[in-house]
């Protein structure tokens, strides 16, 4: 069998888990590597959920989602320090309407306090309408977790893959995992879209297709189903109608409910629903969707701004059949399972990271922490956030960053160069956009699609009939065709 | 950070940018600066290769670069005019100083007596109106499609669908049959379409291309790229019909669902706004709220022809040409312009009238199609102006002028109606 790498480690899946998993790997004394079937990173479930970091009152006690999600909350607080991550811990509201619901929050606080959660408090009516003035007046009070924030997902994937190939590692986008390699139960290495890699661990944390990936090694102990949430996106100009934080109705038996939330940019959205699908792929929104969380978060709100949508989209989480995280080896030796990772994931991801770092390093006491383990990352320059005298300064010294290619998020054409040419840099279209919010505002790229497609071109030194806009097949123009009066 | 003073600064070097110039210095203004974020002046007139502009405003039927050609060259060589391009504006402070940014001169501060604002407008998107479905490639908006066709010349696809009868869409349907793709169909939510009637003529009917009016797109098809749309007919409150569903094959779905003044710039300087418009309340003279702040063109209100564009700039750059030569005095009387039955939006929303009077044109846009109505304007309950109207659609704007005389005779009030059965 021929292989086109020799390593340690194998990461499948490149969302929030698979590049935490791979950062803290990157701390070892070892060969590691990522791979991605998409030419970006997390765009799976990463990609689009609440982007909330929750406090962790929510999971039943002594639940692995309870354990990692109160200390997973804790490492962002020092991994925002080192990466750089966007994250503002704004806090969370639990909203009861009627003493019914405060019923319930009272044993959301008494569950919170048992998982560990710190300084949670019931506010009454009026604590929580100096919070929320927007809130209906007659509702009754809520559940305050001051320690929830929200964050830029897709930025703390980016930043972890970062980190860990600064540290050594390696990742492969657009290389899709096709089978585990086995011999006598003992994971040899995996099958990918560029070739075999061989490798003594594999890590499975493919979220919705974690089930399948398993199965190619036997694996059928769990299966993953995917549970669609659709949201709508406002603009900025549209958040003082809405919401200065994070509030969710009171939780029902059947869902933690359609929330109202601001985002770490400044926007503020409404979702996500919940409903059980077939399709790993399918993440169309729908008009009954869109209905339904508009007629939810008008229980809380009067008047949502409809007219300041600027998008809708859906997210696909990653559920299993046993009802928690599943953070474990395989019967089949060597592999290891970070999978079912749904909410509250992206505030768990550190301490699954942990967790399945450490269930390798046990049985390899030779793999050591590196003494020059690089934690900090370099954070790119955001002109926006920039003051005047050092926006000034930057476009003195590069004339690039004194273009500005996205007018609704003021994004200039030397943060999208730095974009695509940083480590784990954009490839396509949504990838810049990800990175640098070019095209992310009220317009939605109508301006500056055209023109980060040319930046693309000329920087990846493409043809603009190959520059994508997401997925592999996503190319967005075409050469003009000659008609018979350009034969003659 | 370089500093600079102009008496009149220009914020965006389309129609509307140019033609103020102009008129600023032909009315002696001659410390004129334009400020224009495009690599060159002209504004979207750039991109549209089309012919059928000017017929009013220079009395000849021009392409959209031969009109910006034309307002070039009533400005080309004037000292008293300077130009900016590759700039953009980020930010206008109450004190009328204006940060902008290119890469020739960096960040600077540009302090105008006067501003006018000519920013234009921008498209709605597809997110703005919720069209269900996947998110693939090949959804572009109707003016960004064009100009990846026209100026950097690219096809964004060969099977196209266009959604909305809005003029651009019209004009895509023909550019798109002329560069050799298949347009499948236009569609358009309202029963009437949303584009002048010599485009319906010229750019569908002409070219065999199906319009289906009260019909609108329920879901979009496609995970890497668009592969086909579902539509519906929709009822008179343009929900979709259940059972009505029908599917198109497509690898394009082009935009064309309306335009928005871009008005950034004027919230942040918290200039009072009009709800329908989506552009500052002016008066005749298209003063905003704020104090020898102007604006005209799509900023105020999206017109149907560039012609009116240039008309209202001229106005705007007339009076920021007086107010900064000392020439306007402030005796001013308010008067309201309210919109009445059938009417939908009234620029200037205001007029501000000197004890002599002053000529005022009001432009108007009705609420739904109308046949055979009086054009009345009501001052203290009597009609002192009106016009008979055989056809009235809310594509087509309607343009009025009332005399400096007839100004002078207003109450605190002025409303604008329809009267139908005539």
């Amino acid at each position: 069998m021929n292989f086109i790498r020799d390593i340690d480690v194998v990461v499948i899946g490149g969302g929030v888990v698979g590049t935490a998993i791979l950062r803290e790997l990157s701390k070892y004394s070892l060969k590691c590597m990522l791979i991605e079937k998409e030419p970006d990173l997390a765009l799976g479930t990463t990609k689009a959920n609440s982007a909330i970091i929750h406090s962790g009152f929510d999971a039943p006690f002594g639940t692995q989602k309870a354990l990692t999600n109160v200390r997973g909350n804790r490492l962002y607080h020092e991994l925002q320090n080192q990466l750089g991550l966007d994250i503002k811990w704004l806090g969370s509201l639990v909203v009861a309407v009627n003493e019914e619901e405060m019923a319930t929050l009272k044993d959301l606080l008494a569950r919170g306090i048992k998982n560990g959660v710190k300084n949670l408090e019931l506010l009454d009516r009026e604590a929580t309408l100096a919070k929320e003035p927007n809130l209906k007046k007659d509702i009754k009070g809520s559940l305050w977790a001051p320690t929830a924030g929200v964050c830029w997902p897709f930025g703390i994937a980016l930043s972890f893959a970062r980190c860990a190939v600064q540290n050594g590692a390696e990742v492969l986008t657009a290389c899709a995992a096709k089978k585990i390699l086995t011999k006598d139960d003992k994971v040899i290495g995996v099958e990918t879209s560029l070739g075999n890699i061989k490798a003594k661990y594999v890590i499975n944390a493919a979220g919705l297709a974690a089930d399948k990936i398993a199965a190619t090694a036997g694996d059928t102990s769990f299966i993953i189903h995917p549970r669609k949430g659709e949201y709508i996106l406002f603009d900025k100009t549209a958040s003082a109608n809405l919401v200065n934080g994070i509030v969710f109705p009171t939780p029902t038996k059947q869902s933690k409910g359609i929330l109202i939330c601001t985002t770490v940019h400044g926007n503020t959205f409404i979702g996500p629903n919940a409903h059980d699908q077939e399709d790993v792929e399918d993440k169309s929104t729908t008009s009954v969707g869109m209905d339904e969380i508009i007629a939810s978060s008008q229980k809380l709100i009067d008047k949502i701004p409809l007219g300041a949508a600027i998008t809708e989209f859906s997210g696909l989480r990653a559920v299993s059949n046993t009802g928690d995280f599943i953070i474990r080896e395989s019967t089949v030796k060597g592999l290891i399972h970070a999978a079912g990772i749904q909410s509250p994931g992206l505030s768990a991801a550190p301490a699954i990271a942990e967790e399945v770092v450490e269930l390798i390093t046990d049985f390899e006491p030779e793999w050591i922490l590196k003494r020059n383990f690089k934690a900090i990352i370099a954070r790119r320059k955001v002109f926006s956030e920039l003051k005047i005298e050092e926006q000034s300064k930057l476009c003195s010294e590069n004339k690039l960053y004194g273009r500005i290619v996205c007018r609704c998020e003021t994004v200039t054409e030397g943060e999208i160069v730095d974009a695509i040419h940083e480590t784990c840099g954009a490839r396509t279209l949504d990838g810049v956009k990800r990175r640098t919010r070019a095209g992310m505002g009220r317009c939605q790229g109508g301006f500056c699609g055209p023109k980060v497609t040319q930046i693309l071109a000329r920087e990846l030194n493409i043809p603009i009939t190959e520059v994508l806009k997401e997925g592999l097949a996503s190319k967005m123009f075409f050469e003009k065709k000659l008609t018979g009066e350009d034969t003659k | 950070m370089q500093e600079l003073m102009y008496d009149i600064v220009i914020i965006g070097g389309g129609p509307a940018g140019l033609s103020a110039a102009y008129s600023a210095y032909k009315n002696g203004a001659d410390n004129i600066l334009i400020i224009e974020r495009d690599f060159e002046l002209g504004g979207i007139l750039q991109q549209c290769i089309h012919n059928g502009f000017g017929l009013h405003h220079f009395k000849e039927e021009l392409t959209g670069p031969g009109y910006a050609q034309r307002c070039l060259e009533l400005i080309a060589n004037k000292k008293e005019i300077t130009t900016m391009v590759d700039t953009m504006v980020l930010d206008i402070s109450a004190e009328k100083t204006v940060l902008a940014v290119s890469p020739k001169e960096g960040l600077m501060k540009i302090t105008g007596k006067t501003i006018i604002l000519t920013m234009g407008c921008r498209e709605r998107t597809r997110g703005a109106i919720r069209i269900p479905g996947e998110r693939p490639a090949g959804i572009f908006t109707a003016g960004a499609a064009q100009r990846m066709v026209n100026m950097v010349g690219y096809l964004p696809g060969q099977k196209i669908v266009i959604l909305g009868s809005g003029d651009i869409g019209l004009i895509m349907a023909r550019r798109m049959s002329l560069e050799g793709c298949q347009v499948q169909a236009v569609l358009e939510i309202c029963p009437f379409s949303n584009g002048l009637t010599r485009n319906i003529v010229q750019c569908l009917q002409d070219y065999d291309i199906p319009l289906l009016l009260a019909h609108t797109i329920t879901k979009i098809h496609g995970k890497d790229r668009v592969k086909g749309i579902t539509v519906a007919k929709v009822d008179s409150k343009m929900q979709p019909i259940a059972g009505t569903e029908f599917y198109i094959e497509c690898d394009t779905l082009l935009l064309s669902v309306g335009l928005i003044p871009e008005n950034e710039l004027s919230r942040g300087l918290h200039l009072a706004m009009h709800p329908l418009t989506n552009g500052p309340i002016v008066d005749q003279r298209r003063t905003t709220s704020m104090p020898g702040v102007y604006a005209a063109g799509n900023v105020v209100h999206v017109h149907d022809l560039v012609d009116f564009v240039s008309e209202e700039a001229e106005i705007a750059g007339k009076f920021a040409a007086l107010e900064v030569q000392g020439k306007l005095h402030n005796d001013l009387r308010k008067i309201e312009v309210k919109t009445g039955e059938g009417i939908r939006t009234c620029v200037p929303q205001i007029l501000d009238i000197p004890p002599e009077g002053e000529a005022a044109k009001l432009f108007m846009r009705v609420g739904a199609p109308e046949r055979r109505v009086k054009l009345e304007i009501l001052s203290a309950g009597k009609v002192i102006q009106n016009k008979i109207l055989p056809v009235a659609k809310p594509s087509e704007m309607i343009a009025v002028d009332i005399s400096a005389e007839n100004t002078k005779l207003m109450g605190s009030e002025l409303i604008v109606r329809l009267s139908r059965g005539v």
